[in-house]
This record gives C-alpha cells, structure tokens and sequence, in this order.
C-alpha cells in the first residue's frame, strides 16, 4: 500500500482514539470528576487530530477542529469555566468533530448549518481574541515574509549580509557555519570573518559569541531566500542585508544604508579570513559513519517500549484463527485415527495426542485473546447516542455504564454496534417519559439508562434497561391485533406481550418519530442479535421500566461441547449450557398432561425433552431409563433436561454456520466437523429450554 | 552527501502516532535514521540511549511537554548544542518565543510537506 494511504488509516484509527479521549474527558468535566490532567488530554486529543487533518488536508475538519481547541484552551486555562451549559456546547462539538472525522473519512456529511451553528457557540465561548476567521489565517498561512520594497528595482547581482550571532543563537543549537553552507547553495561566497571581538584565553568564555562575517553573495536570489537562510536566527543576531554594488569590485558601500555603513565600517577595517565551506562540512562526516554501525542494533531495543502494543492487520488475525480451526477438525480426525488403528488407550499416541489437544487449546485461547477487546469504545458511543436523542425528546437522561472492561471477540463487537444503538435509542425515545412526567410519577426528573455487560457461563450478557414507564401492554396488544399479527382474541401472558416487540413489522410509534422510528424495527435487531449466535429477552416492569438482556457467545469460532448420540445422528451440546448428567430412574419422572413429563430432580421438577421426537429423528418416544439426560440451563437460568441415546465424548468443536451454509434450523445453533469428517448439529439449548418453559409453565407452577 | 545523511539519526516527539508515522516516513525516504519517542519523558529516554543528532518535538504532549523537553536536554552537557526543531501548528509568536526561550533552534509549521520538513531538517543538520 502506498505509505500515505497507511498513515491516512493510522491517523482515522488514531482519531477514533482521541475522540474517545476527548468524549472521556467532557464527560468527567461535566460531572466535576474531572482533574487538572483532564482537561490536558482533551485539549490534546482535538489539538492531535487538527494536526493530523492538516497534513491530510481536511480543512472543514481543520477548521472546526481548531475552534474546539480555541475554546478548550479556554477552559484550561481558566478563562472558562465548565459550566453546564458551557459542556454541553463542548460535548456537542465533540460529536460534530467525530461526524467531520467520519465526513473526512468519506463516511458521512455535515451539514453546513450545523458546522457553522457550532463554530458560532465555540467561538461565542472563546474570548474576543479568538475570532475564527483571524485565528485561522494565523495558524495555517506561511510564514510571513517582509517585502522591502526599495528592492523592486532591477535585479541586484547579490547581496551583502553583515551577521553577527549573540550567544544565544549557539544555546539555541544554531551555527552561523550551517547558515554559511545554506548561502552557499544559493550562489557564490565571499566571506570575511571578524574575529577581533575575541578575547584572551582566560577571558573566553565558551558559551560567548565572538565572531562576526560579513558575506558577499553572488545570487540572483531575491532577498526573501537569502533571509530564509537565517529565519531561525534573526532575534538572535545583528543583521543587516543590503543589495551588493553592481559591480563585485566595488567593495565600498555606497549601496548601503547609513546604519549598515557603520557597522560594516570595522569588518573590513580587518584582514578578512576565508573559509573555507566543504571543510566545515566534512569533519563531523568520518565521526558520524564510524557511530553508525553501532547504532543500528540500539535502535530496535529503544524502540521497543515506544510500542508494547503492534497493530496488525485484522485478516492476518482471521486467517490465523481459522487455521486454527482447521488444526482443531484435523486432531479430531488424527484422534479418531488412532482409535481406529487399534492402539492401546496407553499408548504413547495417545499421550502425544493429549498433549497436541493442550498446545491446540492454548493456541486457540491465544488468538481469541488477540481478538478480544473490552466493549468500553463501544459503550461510549452510546453516550452520544444518548445525549443526541435526550436533546431531540426534550428528555433528561444519565448514562449508567457497568462492565466496560468486559472483553468480547472482534466480530461481536463490530456487529453489535448498530442493535445496541438501536436498543438505547428506544430507550430514550420510548422508555423514558419527559421531565414532567416522571416529576408527576413521583421520580426524578432524569431518567436513568443503564448500559452493563457481563461473562455469564462462556457467553457475554449485555443489557439496556432504563428506568421508566416500562412496556404498556394494553397498548402493545391493541397495536398487534391492529396490525393483523396476533387474533383480536388471543390470550397472551405479560411475557409473551412483552415479545410481539420483536415480530417483523412491529411499531408503537404513532407517528414514526425521527429518532426511533427508521425503519428499523426491533425485529431487525433480533435477527442481527441471532445471526450472531445470540439471544434477545426483554422484561418489564410497568412504571419501573424495561430492560433489554442481549446474550451473545463469546466467540464465533469454537466450543467446548459434549458430543452425544440420539436416534443414529450425532449431535453437540454446548459444555457451557450443561449442568449434570443422571441416568434417571423411574421413581424420577413423571407425566404432565397427554404428552409431557417432567424429571424430579434435586427437588424441583424440570421439563424432560425427548430430542430425538423433537428433532424428527424419531416418532416414538423414547424410554428415559434407556438412555442419558442431560440437565442444561438457559441463559435466564431455567432448566430442562434433554434425553439422549447415549454420550460419546467431549470436545472442543469448530462452529460452522447453518446458516451461511444452508439455512436457519429451529433447535440447531450451528453445524461443526467431527473428527471423522461428519457434520453433526449444535444444540440450540436455550431454544429447547424456552421451548420447555413456554408449554409447560402453567401446570410445573401447579406441581411445585 | 548522502552518505553523512545515511548515518545522520533523528529522534522525533510527538504523542500523535499520525504525525510520527509521516515524519518517519519522510525523513526516512530522504535517507535519515528515525528513531521515535511518544512524549518528553520518554524522548529524554531515547535521547540519552540514541544520541541522535537532531531533534524534532511536538510541543503538546503529556508526561512531559514540548517546553520542558527542550529545557531538560539543553541541560544536559552532552547536548547543549544539538539541534531541536519544534512542529508547531501555531505559528502564533508566542508559542513560537517560548520555544525559543527553551533552546529550540527553529520551528516546522504544520502542516509540512516532506520537501519542506527535509529541507528545514538539512538546515540544521551539522
């Protein structure tokens, strides 16, 4: 790739960084948790990508950028003070300075009103001397270059610079010889040093200067080139720059000023020293190629803590996860060879083989490890997100973060961005109520939503709840029986009201509001929920609120499962999911209606599946003493045993979609290999135990 | 020429992996030893391991900034005399001053095209 193409991408990746930072930081001031540093780092993030903008020539996002830092700079420096209404203008362009990242990007576009709205309340904060429009003009335009205009003649042969250093000009590293060797490079030199101002030895002082050269240059240069030559310099030196005599020998300076006269009077009053440019040059030349050799190792080991972290591209990672899994597929099968080779159980193959099942293990950890990272960024776009629906609905609303550290696989997080956006936009707009009305309610006036993920048993549980008028069921029925999907006389329980929410062509909204109402309705956000290998519930509470649990599996790639046998077809179950196994006895189980039974167990009764009836493996029912069961538990922790034939083995297993392969199956999450090349089914446990809980809940309240 | 840039070595300052990525990127192609620290502390670090012979900072950095680097290295003896440019996007005369009152030698105004930064770098360049 072209190297400014990759820096383009690490200045995109790096704003993604600071706009955190900058988000981070607004948010600790606008709550008063914020210290001195704070503020710093803000200022540093927007100054940051200003610079970077610059060199990639984004000027809107330059512009705005710098305002920001203008008004920020406001702030840490305590001309500003961080006001209520002071963050929220600054929180406001945070997000305007994300959309013009993502403008520059290619990825949106801002409205012009918008900007210059913004630009305006910045500029109204930052003190009168901060007007935009010079402001820029001083940080962007060049250098300014002073004309002299009795120059305009005709073109001068050269120029004759009188330059006398002070000591400062060598503390600030700066050497009249490497200004010389710059002259040089624009014509010829003639040049006379005076050395008169030296003193005795014992006077010498090495930080002193004591030279002084007066330069005849032969150029056709204009005199801004020559004054280039000492732009770092000119507040530590006399100067003096005049056009040389049109004929070189003329050596009196008549062409000068009277004030150059004077100075240059005592120059020439000495016997001028030349000298010699390339030798200046060249000492430090041998010194500096003899270091070089050594240098280079030095580099690599100071370089080091620079960068603990590398960057590396998110294919590489894939590529190297989904070897992985063929490694996994490939012992299965190398494992099942032995088997059939008719070696001992105490072979020393089977001892190896455990020990490549360790190193598989461990290797696949590792990469997961790689592919982690913490759902923090993410939760903190929901800030925004929040505060941008707060503003539209005229609603108070506090964020509430829990678990930010929680880590997830790279493709979850990507794909969770959008139901997550989806799911806190709903519960601004639609669970919350406006001030008034939660005043009314007896509740304070900002409503509350909360954002927390969490590991629960190898899967992450994000919820989104909020704290307000909860789910109105009457109305959410009476909006199903109007849209035609349910009967007007369908009897629902509060649960299964709750989750017409999520059938396709759902909406509440009377109108279709700005904000929620995008066409998207929930069940989009339950199918890209489930297409993920994940689970969506809600529950309510009315007048306390609602909340919204996702539980996502922690990894797309592999699982630990137990692999079983019913009716002939070898099947997978999570290890995750799995509770115990019992053989049951007879005394355990018991019938529930026409076709159900229930399995007593450590004192509660839970649902007996027959998979193989449920799978169509089979039509008879199977004896439950004949074979296994297999106690597992759901994601909301309700139980049900699921009866199998017989367990073969436990495994770790590659996840291969069903549904990219083939289709969606009730009861199958997705496929994987076995060692012997098969294809065997991943129970959907949780589908069997919702399954289980829906038809059967009525009659185990009666038994229990 | 060239062969006294190959062995010549310049450590850049700058928090913003952007602006070290593009710095390394042009001073390497014009045939300079880069060597990067990611703010004032850590580039007091590398100075003294490196021994670079120029320096370029940024000014806003955290640990350490711009200013205080520039003071700490023109108290070391060692490099008293070392060139430091400092990258600025404020051509502003004050940020400017200071810099100078710290011992900078001269000035990069952002943003630079790799011509420029190259030419301001062989400017100083013993």
């Amino acid at each position: 790739m072209d190297p400014m193409e990759t820096i383009r991408q690490t200045f995109f990746q790096e704003c993604e960084e600071q706009l955190n930072e900058t988000e981070t930081g607004l948010l600790a001031l606008e709550i008063g948790e914020a210290d001195s540093e704070t503020v710093n780092a803000v200022f540093r993030a927007v100054h940051s990508i200003k610079g970077g903008a610059g060199a990639f020539k984004y000027e809107r996002l330059v512009r705005f950028a710098h305002v920001f830092e203008t008004a920020l700079d406001g702030l840490r420096n305590g001309a500003l003070e961080a006001s209520p209404a002071v963050m929220k203008t600054m929180l406001r362009s945070a997000d305007l300075l994300a959309d013009l990242v993502r403008e520059a990007r290619g990825d949106a576009t801002v409205e012009d009103e918008r900007l210059e709205t913004l630009r305006g309340a910045l500029a109204g904060l930052a003190e009168a001397p901060s007007e935009p429009a010079t402001q820029e003009a001083d940080a962007f335009a060049f250098q300014p270059l002073t004309l002299c205009l009795d120059d305009l003649g005709p073109p001068a042969p050269g120029w004759r610079i009188f330059f006398r250093p002070t000591a400062d000009l060598y503390r600030r590293g700066n050497e009249p010889a490497r200004i010389l060797r710059e002259l040089a490079e624009l014509g010829d030199l003639d040049v006379a040093c005076d050395a008169s101002a030296l003193p005795l030895l014992d006077a010498f002082d090495p930080g002193g200067a004591y030279l002084a050269w007066t330069i005849d240059l032969t150029t056709s240069a204009p005199r801004e080139r020559v004054e280039e030559a000492f732009d770092f310099v000119v507040d530590d030196c006399d100067l003096r720059i005049a056009p040389l005599a049109a004929a070189p020998e003329s050596e009196t300076p008549e062409s000068e000023t009277p004030e150059a006269e004077t100075q240059n009077a005592d120059p020439f009053a000495f016997t001028p020293l030349s000298i010699d440019l390339p030798a200046i040059d060249a000492p430090p030349a041998p010194e500096a190629s003899a270091r070089a050799p050594a240098r280079k190792p030095e580099i690599s080991r100071t370089e080091a803590p620079v960068s603990q972290t590398i960057r590396v591209d998110l294919e590489r990672v894939d590529r190297l996860a989904n070897l992985v899994g063929e490694l996994v597929i490939n012992q299965a099968m190398l494992s099942q060879s032995i088997v059939e080779a008719g070696l001992p159980r105490a072979s020393k193959a089977f001892d190896d083989l455990s020990a490549l099942e360790q190193l598989t293990r461990e290797i696949q950890d590792g990469i997961m490890a790689i592919r982690a990272q913490p759902v923090k960024p993410l939760f903190q776009r929901m800030t925004r997100i929040v505060r941008e629906v707060a503003d539209a609905t005229g609603k108070m609303v506090r964020l509430k973060t829990e678990g930010e550290a929680t880590e997830v696989d790279r493709t979850v997080f990507e794909k969770l961005a959008d139901p997550l956006t989806h799911l806190v936009r709903n519960a601004v707009d639609h669970g919350l109520e406006t001030p008034g009305d939660r005043a009314a309610a007896g509740k304070p006036e900002h409503g509350e939503v909360r954002l927390s993920a969490a590991h629960r048993s190898g899967r992450i549980v994000i919820d989104v709840s909020d704290d307000g008028k909860g789910i109105d069921r009457a109305r959410v029925k009476a909006k199903a029986i109007e849209q035609d999907l349910i009967a007007p006389d369908a009897q629902l329980s509060n649960a299964e009201i709750d989750n017409l929410l999520f059938l396709p062509g759902f909406s509440t909204a009377a109108a279709v509001s700005d904000i929620s109402g995008r066409g998207v309705g929930m069940d989009v956000v339950k199918s890209s929920i489930q297409s993920l290998g994940g689970r969506i519930s809600v529950s309510s509470r009315p007048g306390l609120g609602a909340t919204f649990s996702l539980s996502l599996p922690l990894t797309l790639a592999v699982l630990d499962g137990m692999v079983v046998k019913v009716a002939d077809q070898t099947l997978v179950t999570p290890l995750t999911t799995i509770v115990e196994t019992l053989r049951p006895k007879a005394k355990d189980v018991h019938r529930l209606g026409v076709d159900q039974r229930v399995l007593a167990d450590r004192g509660a009764f839970v649902p007996l599946i027959d998979i193989g009836r449920e799978m169509g493996f089979r039509f008879t029912p199977a004896d439950p003493q004949s074979g296994v069961v297999i106690i597992v538990e759901g994601d909301g922790g309700a139980r049900c045993a699921l009866m199998v034939d017989s367990i073969l083995d436990q495994r770790q297993v590659v996840i291969k979609s069903l549904e990219t392969n083939y289709q969606q199956v009730q009861g199958v999450a997705a496929a994987t290999i076995l060692g012997d090349g098969r294809v065997a089914l991943i129970l959907d446990v949780d589908r069997f135990v919702a399954g289980a809980a829906a038809c059967s809940q009525p009659p185990l309240a009666a038994v229990s | 020429m060239s062969m006294k840039t190959m062995s010549m070595t310049i450590l850049t300052v700058d928090d913003s992996r952007t602006m070290r990525d593009m710095l390394n990127l042009a001073l390497s192609e014009a045939g300079y030893q880069v060597v990067q620290a990611t703010d004032g502390a850590h580039g007091l670090e590398v100075l003294r391991a490196e021994k670079p012979d120029i320096v370029i900072t940024d000014i806003n950095m955290p640990r350490l900034d711009g200013f205080g680097f520039i003071e700490a290295v023109r108290q070391d003896p060692v490099f008293r005399r070392i060139p430091i440019l400092v990258l600025t996007t404020e051509s502003a005369p004050d940020k400017k001053e200071r810099a100078r009152q710290a011992g900078a030698t001269g000035w990069i105004v952002k943003p630079f095209n790799a011509e420029k930064l190259v030419s301001v770098v062989r400017r100083v360049a013993a």
